[in-house]
């Protein structure tokens, strides 16, 4: 954790993030995501051996809802503000590789 | 199918459920299937900005009935988002168990007594379904592709073997025995065809104790017999590349059943980075001891314990005879031949009747009660009908209902008397006396000779038994 | 400019909720265009509501508790038919099929939605430098910024354009801006206020909450958003706390804890004005206790791991896919990545790559994964500080209000901004920012009271007492 990010983790983070960084943004963001790590590294200052992570404020637990359709909303309405659209679908380009 | 050369089949099977709620896993739209496109959606399965999901308790108690009737521990469990981005994945995180699932360190046992180990069964949400459009119809050479988010959200259990599995055969045998378990249970109406069990297939060889090979995962595994023929397809071709001295390279693979072979889809270069992290948008499942106990209380019969009885009722039984108890045992239809063993009837004779007629018209069974059904079997088994007429009498009370006595008469199906019988077989022993006396003599294969002749004089009012019994009485 | 609740008792007492609209409307048109407060004013829709509550009142039914009162949103919060951008290109012009509960709730309550406010891109700022759509101005020094990211709540407020605004905080996105703009500013107790339709920055941390000019008034505006939401399975259970009944309980008992970490490294005139204000409860009846929470150093690291992990992934689905603005591309893949590359900020893009960073393979034990055991630990010590106080009291803010540009070169200055804020996000409970004392030309000081989980009603009581005693 001494060590901060290379300009390539950066790449690969926008790669991950599909974001595209021009040369120019690659240097700069490889600096400040730097410092904001660097900065970070006062977390190992405490002895966290044995604390339970946090990921959540409360401890509340099964929150459910009973299994009651409600109405779906207007199809009309939801392609509405579709970039794309054709036959009831929402209209994507060629996809390159399938799901995982 | 038997390996050559010492090799032997590992396989692991992933099988995802979408689960039969009313709606979806974390929103009210209706989960149903067959619908038009993006008319079962809203700002939750859409992913909209701002929605937020919330859990379908039904979804949660099916699950936990998944995880009872796989033998597995029901835990306290989260959830987790795996990240990743692809169209048909409205948030581009799917909502997913990860380390700890609500299902865990299960089994399940084949019909013959062998064990496969459940990892896990978790709970997760569907994606939508992606049409692409172009020439082929597939994914490679499409040009643009639609998107229709009626499946998103569904909720799924995925439940993940052991790598136990040894032969194409157990795996079709997991699969069947699965699938008869999750409709046994209402989890899951079970049509691999529909996408609504979803099969992948973990596949390597190895040398009988050596260490596992690489495997590769065979996606598009539509029915059962696709399952068995792509493991079979796969372990051959994997034989093949190691004998050559070749390496196999971990890899998805897509089945053409057409074609009859695997091909690759996607090459596994390094793991993939998730980045799986707790869903903060939902809370953790602890479900107490009374909301379990409530779970397991309402689960029915599984199948296997269903299959014995019926078996115990039958005694001694023939392959023929094992398969038609699979067969009704899957279908729910057990209640007919159980009502026929509490009558005292031919136990037997109804397992036939249920795997060959019910199960020929299932939709029909809503016509059919027990109590006729038990009718027509003890009609049949006293020699009041014939078995073709047996076979009619049932075909009209699934078609159409009523009272089998009425459709017998109705349909002229008169019982011989006992007198007429004795005359008809009199004069038929006389016409043939070299046939009888070689019965006589304790040659059995005749009876069915004068059985067929007493049809033929009876235009088949007569009865099989009654006939075989009168035979014997003048032997 | 009256308040909200004198508005609401006129509404109520027969005066056409018209007046304060058109009052408004009057307000939001003199100011708007130099201090860009809103980013779209529903001039129809407001004057369709007012008349409505008006025909309420005919009718002789209960108009509400916000009667005829004009509110401005924040324009991260979902609402029928009307733009919601997050001030980002990549909703431009986006128009939700439906309203965040928050939104339903206002309008039940008789309140009257003016408008979208400017924020930072997706709430990710300090400023409202980081607007899509250009920063809003400090309507108290238009050279200065409003704070942010909820700038442009704080704004409608601060310029009188509407006596309430909504804002949402996630590590101090109402009281930093409530603090610059001489506001009362509140975060809610996490699950408090529904979340359902607020646009999520870091889900574990959001959290909607009031602005208002008078302690009174935020009380009232969160006593009506309050309450369980079946939308949000983070809703807390229970209905909504009572909270204006309380305001004027006063602080005679109560046990004030000044925590060393929550003042440490603020301008001399931010320490007086929080010294002061201790002294002022004391002499109320307070008992006062010093404090040292260490943890509280960590706060800012652990914030700035956790918040954009969250949001690296809450901001996936900004895709071209399904809704908003799209790039083309010659694939799926090249076509997401031309729309958010073109489409985000550059804020929203650092945090996006350092959340994504944080998460990935291989580095989520040494970042993410201890960011979380932080947490605990901070949780934990606030709990060990609650066992000898009610409250804390402790400065909002380092400065007053900063002029434009000071901080937008260096990432790491402008987050230390929220390092008094901060903790109370990501232990999930209750503070407000109160404006308590002037700084630095004569700008507006805020001081923050801080309490556990659902203590909203002992700290507007704080609060109160400190008003009163700042001659308001």
């Amino acid at each position: 954790m001494t060590e901060p990010l290379s300009r390539e983790d950066v790449s690969h983070v926008a790669k991950l993030a599909r974001l595209r960084l021009t040369e120019e943004e690659l240097v700069r963001y490889t600096e400040q995501l730097g410092k904001i790590l660097v900065h970070a590294q006062d977390l190992n200052s405490l002895d966290l051996a044995g604390v339970a992570p946090t990921a959540h404020p409360f401890g509340l637990v099964n929150v459910v809802r009973q299994d009651e359709v409600h109405p779906s909303i207007d199809p009309a309405a939801v392609l509405a503000e579709a970039p794309d659209a054709e036959d009831g679908r929402f209209a994507v380009p060629r996809i390159v590789g399938e799901a995982p | 199918m038997s390996l050559p050369n010492g090799w032997e089949m590992v396989i692991g099977l992933e099988v995802h459920t979408e689960l039969k709620t009313k709606t979806k896993l974390f929103c009210g739209c209706a989960n149903a299937f067959g619908s038009a496109p993006n008319t079962q959606v809203c700002p939750i399965c859409l992913g909209l900005p701002g929605s937020l999901p919330v859990m379908n308790e039904r979804a949660v108690e099916l699950a936990m009935a998944i995880g009872f009737a796989l033998n597995c521990t029901i835990q306290d469990s989260t959830f987790h988002r795996k990240n990743y981005f692809y169209p048909d994945m409205p948030k581009d995180y799917q909502i997913s168990q990860y380390d700890v699932p609500i299902n865990a360190h299960g089994y399940l046992t084949l019909p013959d007594g062998f064990r496969v180990s459940i990892e896990r069964a978790h709970m997760e949400e569907d994606t939508g379904k992606t049409t692409h459009l172009g020439t082929s119809g597939r994914i490679h050479g499409a040009d643009r592709s639609l998107v229709d988010y009626n499946r998103s959200g569904v909720p799924l259990v995925e439940i993940v073997s052991g790598p136990d599995i040894r032969t194409s055969q157990q795996a079709r045998d997991y699969v069947a025995e699965l699938r008869a378990i999750l409709i046994a249970i209402g989890a899951s109406d079970g049509r691999m065809e529909e996408g609504s069990l979803r099969v992948d297939a973990n596949v390597s060889v190895r040398k009988a104790d050596a260490p596992f090979g690489t495997r590769c995962e065979i996606k598009n595994l539509n029915s059962l017999r696709s399952l068995q023929r792509a493991i079979e397809y796969e372990a051959l071709r994997q034989i093949e590349v190691l004998e050559d001295g070749g390496k196999i390279r971990q890899e998805t693979r897509h089945w053409d059943e057409d074609r009859g072979e695997t091909s690759t889809l996607r090459v596994k270069e390094e793991a993939e980075d998730y980045r799986y992290f707790r869903e903060p948008d939902l809370v953790d499942l602890a479900p107490d001891q009374a909301w379990r106990d409530r779970v397991k209380a309402g689960l029915p019969r599984l199948p296997a314990e269903r299959r014995g009885l019926i078996e115990s009722l039958l005694g001694e039984l023939s392959d023929a005879q094992r398969d038609a108890v699979a067969t009704i045992v899957d279908q729910g239809l057990d209640e007919y031949v159980l009502g026929v063993a509490d009558a005292k009837g031919d136990v037997s004779l109804a397992l036939a009747r249920t795997a060959n007629e019910i199960a020929a018209n299932v939709a029909g069974r809503t016509n059919l009660s027990v109590a006729n059904f038990v009718a027509t079997v003890a009609m049949e088994q006293l020699g009041q009908l014939s078995a073709t007429q047996a076979k009619t009498v049932l075909g009209e009370l699934l078609e159409s209902g009523g009272d089998p006595a009425a459709i017998a008469k109705a349909k002229g199906f008169e019982q011989l008397s006992s007198d007429t019988l004795s005359v008809t077989v009199g004069e038929l022993i006389e016409a043939n006396p070299d046939e009888w006396q070689r019965f006589k003599d304790g040659d059995d294969k005749l009876a069915q000779f004068f059985i067929g002749l007493v049809m033929k004089a009876t235009k088949g009012q007569a009865n099989g038994k009654a006939v075989i019994a009168e035979l014997q009485s003048r032997r | 400019m009256k308040t909200a609740q004198q508005i609401a008792n006129d509404v109520r007492a027969g005066e056409s909720a018209l007046v304060a609209v058109e009052a408004s409307l009057a307000a939001i048109k003199a100011r708007n265009e130099e201090l860009n407060v809103f980013l779209y004013v529903d001039e129809d829709g407001a004057r369709t509501a007012a008349e409505a509550v008006d025909a309420k009142v005919r009718r002789g039914e209960d108009p509400g508790l916000l009667a005829g009162v004009p509110i401005a949103l924040k324009d991260n919060m979902c609402t029928t038919g009307i733009p919601t951008t997050c001030s980002s290109k990549i909703l431009e012009g986006w128009k939700p099929p439906y309203n965040a509960t928050v939104v339903d709730m206002l309008a039940a309550q008789g309140a009257i939605s003016m408008g979208k406010t400017n924020l930072d891109e997706f709430a990710m700022g300090s400023s409202t430098e980081n607007s899509a759509f250009g920063p809003t101005r400090n309507p108290l020094d238009p050279t200065r910024v409003p704070g942010g990211s909820s700038g442009g709540s704080a704004a409608a407020v601060a310029a009188e354009m509407t006596p309430l605004s909504l804002g949402s905080d996630t590590g101090g996105s109402i009281r930093q801006p409530a603090a610059l703009c001489g506001l009362v500013g509140v975060k809610p107790t996490y699950g408090l206020v529904s979340r359902y339709g607020l646009i999520a920055f870091a889900s574990s941390l959001d959290q909607i909450g009031p602005f208002a000019s008078t302690v009174t008034d935020a009380a009232l505006l969160l006593e009506a958003i309050s309450g369980h939401d079946p939308m949000d399975s983070t809703s807390l259970p229970e209905p909504a706390p009572s909270l204006v009944a309380h305001v004027n309980d006063g602080v005679a008992g109560k046990r004030i804890a000044l925590v060393r970490e929550l003042v440490e490294g603020a301008d001399d005139a931010v320490v007086a004005s929080v010294n002061r204000a201790v002294e002022v409860l004391k002499d109320a009846g307070a008992t006062i206790v010093e404090l040292s929470i260490p943890e509280l150093h960590l706060g800012l690291s652990a914030y700035y791991l956790i918040a954009p992990a969250e949001a690296s992934s809450n901001l996936a689905r900004y895709d071209g896919v399904r809704f908003g603005n799209r790039i083309d591309g010659d694939d799926v893949t090249a076509m997401m990545e031309a729309t958010r590359t073109a489409g985000f900020g550059a804020e929203v893009k650092r945090r996006i790559m350092l959340g994504t960073y944080a998460l990935s393979a291989g580095y989520f034990d040494a970042y993410y994964g201890q960011a979380l055991k932080v947490r605990t630990r901070m949780i934990e010590a606030f709990a060990a500080a609650y066992q000898q106080a009610d409250m804390i009291i402790g400065a909002t803010t380092p400065s007053v209000a900063f002029t434009f540009g000071s901080k937008t070169n260096d990432p790491m200055a402008m987050y230390l901004n929220d390092v008094f804020t901060i903790p109370t996000n990501l232990a999930g409970e209750a503070a407000l920012s109160v404006p308590f004392g002037t700084g630095e030309a004569d700008l507006p000081i805020g001081v923050q009271l801080l309490g556990p989980g659902r203590s909203e009603a002992r700290l507007f009581a704080a609060a109160r007492v400190l008003e009163i005693a700042d001659g308001r």
